[in-house]
């Protein structure tokens, strides 16, 4: 069989990248939350905020390891992979890239170094700032990496001139038309996956008696802000979605297993999409609504597959799947967000057993639903690299042949697989280790709490056989 | 536009970035490197300790020197990257799994010895990529238009091979020097032990690599033999360099050394661009073929004259943070 190191290269982007955004998207929202625990413990001095940030601290920093590793790879697969495309597209991709890596990267590494181990070093107020400066930067950091990644579907600002992009506009392409809704989006996704395993941890510990006193203010702040973020992005989704609809007919067409343009389309809700027959199989649809939803009227002309030749067509059925899987996980995420902030409402959390078990089963289910957003996006996005510019065949690497790819391929499975593993199995490790306790009465700080991590240290070598799981 | 040359400014400012990377970067690991040879278990805590709180940030320039080729100088990049493509998988794989270690060495206890030579490793792996790396600029790439046309391992020579070791060699010494600074007791006297030997084998590697380059690239030869040039100051420099490095070693000093091969560090780093100079992809494409749009350049100029005093103001204030000698109960274990 003949290797295609066009084929490979796009599986072996699509697995780094998907295995690097893992990561950022939990610690976004992760180092927000132990900015506002530092703050907390900053103006209250109450031992509860110092442990809790201590504790999620740890798994931040484990976490973040791993995004920081894998993000490396990501900043040399555009030239090893993608030269053409990184060649002609550099004029505006290679200062969006450096913006990153000075406004953001060295503020995140460089605070993250005082912030795990700078406790004792320097005067709690500088302690905070460094845990400020490393939420901000994660937020800096994915601005940019969504303006480079909003232009390459909505690209603006540019004019192509001897092959090459050439910026005629800084703020036209870098505030394309679609990075406030893919940005906004993206915050809130972070938020809500680092609320939902905030949550789920400290329902897990609650359900096992540990760490009540912590725990519980956890996932009461915890759900709370999910029971705002969740609804809310489903506005924001909605809004995106409209905005594609706009700038990318074709890829809405794909979300919604439409080949036909009509008036007044149905809403699928299931069918399997044939890219062949250019056809749907075993459709379920409501009439109307999704005219309805895409156009707001119920008669709406929305556009189809078949307004495109063949050549120009995301593969649908990745499509269309990926974005009900999102959408399903969505609906999920706001029940039991609102449920939950019910019954903190009512003080009835410790009451809820059940509602405490669903919490904890919730921790994975965020990081699949954003994947399946990006597989949306990004293969909605196909075959176009630049939308409408330059196809992803155009653009890989002249020199690469099929084996080199191959076996860089296999290389990046197999190191990603030992990282992973070794990375739950520690992750693992430090949860059920749990915070340090929180003495009742809540009594001025004691000199053994002046060694934060032998605390937490201690019982997190336990071997993991002896884990109490 | 025409007042001053963007392209010069660029070459200055990535000159330094990849500068500022090869110190900071190369001593911690040059740390990782010397990692097997540690006296003990204690030692290698401390030794790592040493770098925890600043390994992120040195490995950041890293980042920055990629991305800012891509904006400053595209052809650059999308030639390094496509033809060093298997090299630069060795790097980045040894680059994980040296980074990972730092959070899962000390949360380990049964696999402990696993992530110390993971540690190890990978930074012996993504040292010798650099150096091979350096090894592959001097040769010279295979290009048509903007793109590398050679073949997978063409980087892959003698010559390459050698100035991999060089710079696995170079970052130990880089690693001892910060570790006498950095730490006490039997760590320190282990420290003082190893740097003279390493001093010697990166001044073989130094004989080695000034005969053989001129030999590997008519370029360098013609810069060096062609013209009497002010280009022998380095050479010379460099063994007055080394032979004060090593009496300040033999004076037991812990902060000079270190000074003093970050120094050696300088001497081969602008050599090595004073002799390649103009070119920034040999054999035929100066710095200004290869460079991005005057407007892209500008654009990312102004943010990066207001950001790199601060960035270099940050990073300072937290090296002075983790100052001094590293006691017991610092870092993750103790």
């Amino acid at each position: 069989m003949e290797l295609d190191p066009l084929l490979l290269s796009r599986i072996q982007f699509a697995f780094v990248v998907s295995f690097h955004a893992i990561f950022p998207v939990f610690t976004i929202g992760l180092a927000s939350y132990i900015a506002v625990l530092e703050t907390l413990y900053y103006r209250s001095g109450r031992p509860v905020y110092l442990r809790l940030s201590q504790f999620w601290t740890k798994v931040f920093a484990l976490v973040f390891g791993m995004g920081v590793v894998s993000g490396i790879v990501m900043s040399f697969q555009f030239g090893t992979n993608w030269s053409i495309f990184s060649y002609q597209a550099a004029n505006f991709f290679g200062p969006i890239l450096s913006y990153e890596v000075v406004t953001a990267f060295f503020l995140e590494a460089t605070f993250l170094g005082v912030l795990l181990f700078g406790r004792n070093k320097v005067p709690p107020g500088a302690h905070l700032f460094a845990a400020c400066m490393v939420a901000v930067g994660t937020f800096i950091s994915s601005f940019w990496i969504l303006a480079a990644n909003s232009w390459m579907h909505t690209p603006g600002g540019v004019e192509i001139v001897d092959g090459a992009v050439t910026v005629t506009s800084w703020a036209d392409a870098i505030f394309n038309a679609s990075l406030p809704y893919r940005f906004a989006h993206m915050a809130l996704a972070s938020f809500i996956t680092g609320g939902f395993v905030v949550a789920g941890v400290s329902a897990w510990y609650l359900l096992r008696g540990r760490h009540r006193k912590s725990s519980l203010k956890a996932l009461k702040m915890s759900l709370l802000m999910l029971a705002v973020a969740t609804p809310l992005q489903l506005v924001v989704g909605d809004l995106h979605g409209l905005n594609t609809l706009e700038h990318q007919p074709v890829k809405v067409a794909a979300m919604e297993g439409h080949w036909e343009t009509q008036r007044g389309a149905p809403l699928i809700l299931f069918a399997v999409p044939d890219s062949e027959a250019e056809e749907n199989h075993y459709e379920i649809a409501i009439p109307y609504l999704g005219s309805l939803i895409l156009t707001h009227s119920l008669d709406g002309e929305v556009q189809g597959l078949k307004s495109v030749p063949p050549e120009d067509r995301p593969p649908v059925g990745i499509v269309f799947w990926s974005f009900r899987i999102m959408v399903g996980l969505g609906v999920i995420f706001i029940g039991v967000a609102i449920l939950g902030a019910i019954q903190v409402l009512r003080g009835r959390l410790e009451q809820s057993p059940r509602l405490l078990h669903v919490i904890s089963w919730m921790i994975p289910l965020p990081f699949v639903a954003v994947l399946a957003g990006w597989f949306v996006t990004e293969v909605g996005r196909q075959p176009w690299i630049i939308y409408g510019v330059m196809r992803a065949s155009e653009a890989v690497t002249p020199s690469l042949t099929g084996w080199m790819v191959l076996a860089t391929l296999i290389g990046y499975v197999t190191v990603y697989a030992i990282v992973f593993t070794a990375g739950i199995i520690y992750l693992r490790r430090v949860i059920i280790a749990g915070p340090p306790p929180v003495p009742d009465g809540e009594e001025i700080e004691s000199a053994h709490a002046k060694r934060p991590w032998s605390a937490v240290r201690d019982s997190a070598d336990e071997p993991l056989a002896e884990g109490r799981s | 536009m025409e007042l001053f040359d963007l392209t010069l400014i660029w070459i200055v400012i990535i000159g330094i970035g990849v500068f500022m990377y090869v110190l900071m970067d190369g001593f911690d690991l040059g740390v990782g490197i010397l990692f097997p040879f540690a006296p003990s278990d204690q030692a290698r805590d401390d030794l790592m300790n040493s770098v925890a709180p600043v390994w992120d940030g040195n490995e950041t320039w890293l980042i920055l020197g990629g991305a800012g080729l891509l904006a400053a100088f595209p052809m650059v990049y999308a030639v390094f990257l496509p033809a060093l493509y298997i090299g630069v998988f060795l790097l980045l794989a040894g680059l994980i799994f040296r980074g990972v270690a730092f959070e899962f060495r000390f949360k380990a206890r049964n696999s402990r010895h696993w992530w110390d030579r993971s540690f190890s490793i990978g930074s012996t792996v993504a040292a010798f990529a650099q150096g091979a790396v350096v090894g592959a600029y001097i040769q010279g790439f295979e290009v048509e238009g903007f793109s590398y046309v050679g073949g997978a391992f063409d980087w892959l020579t003698p010559f390459t091979v050698m100035t991999g070791l060089g710079v696995v060699a170079g970052y130990a010494l880089l690693g001892v020097t910060w570790a006498i600074l950095k730490t006490e007791g039997e760590t320190r006297d282990w420290g003082y032990r190893m740097a003279p030997r390493l001093l010697a084998v990166v001044m073989g590697f130094f004989v080695l690599v000034s005969i053989w380059t001129p030999l590997a690239s008519e370029h360098v030869s013609e810069r060096w033999f062609g013209q009497v040039s002010a280009l022998w100051a380095f050479p010379v420099l460099t063994v007055v360099v080394a032979a004060w490095v090593l009496r300040k070693l033999q004076q037991r000093k812990d902060g000079l050394p270190f000074v003093g091969s970050m120094a050696l560090f300088a001497l081969f780093y602008f050599g090595l661009l004073a002799s390649m100079w103009p070119y920034a992809v040999p054999p035929e494409h100066t710095f200004w073929d290869a460079a991005s749009d005057p407007g892209s350049q500008l654009f990312l100029l102004l943010g990066v004259l207001f950001l790199l005093p601060i960035i270099i103001g940050y990073t300072a204030w937290s090296y002075w943070v983790f100052r001094g000698k590293l006691r017991s109960g610092e870092g993750y274990g103790h």
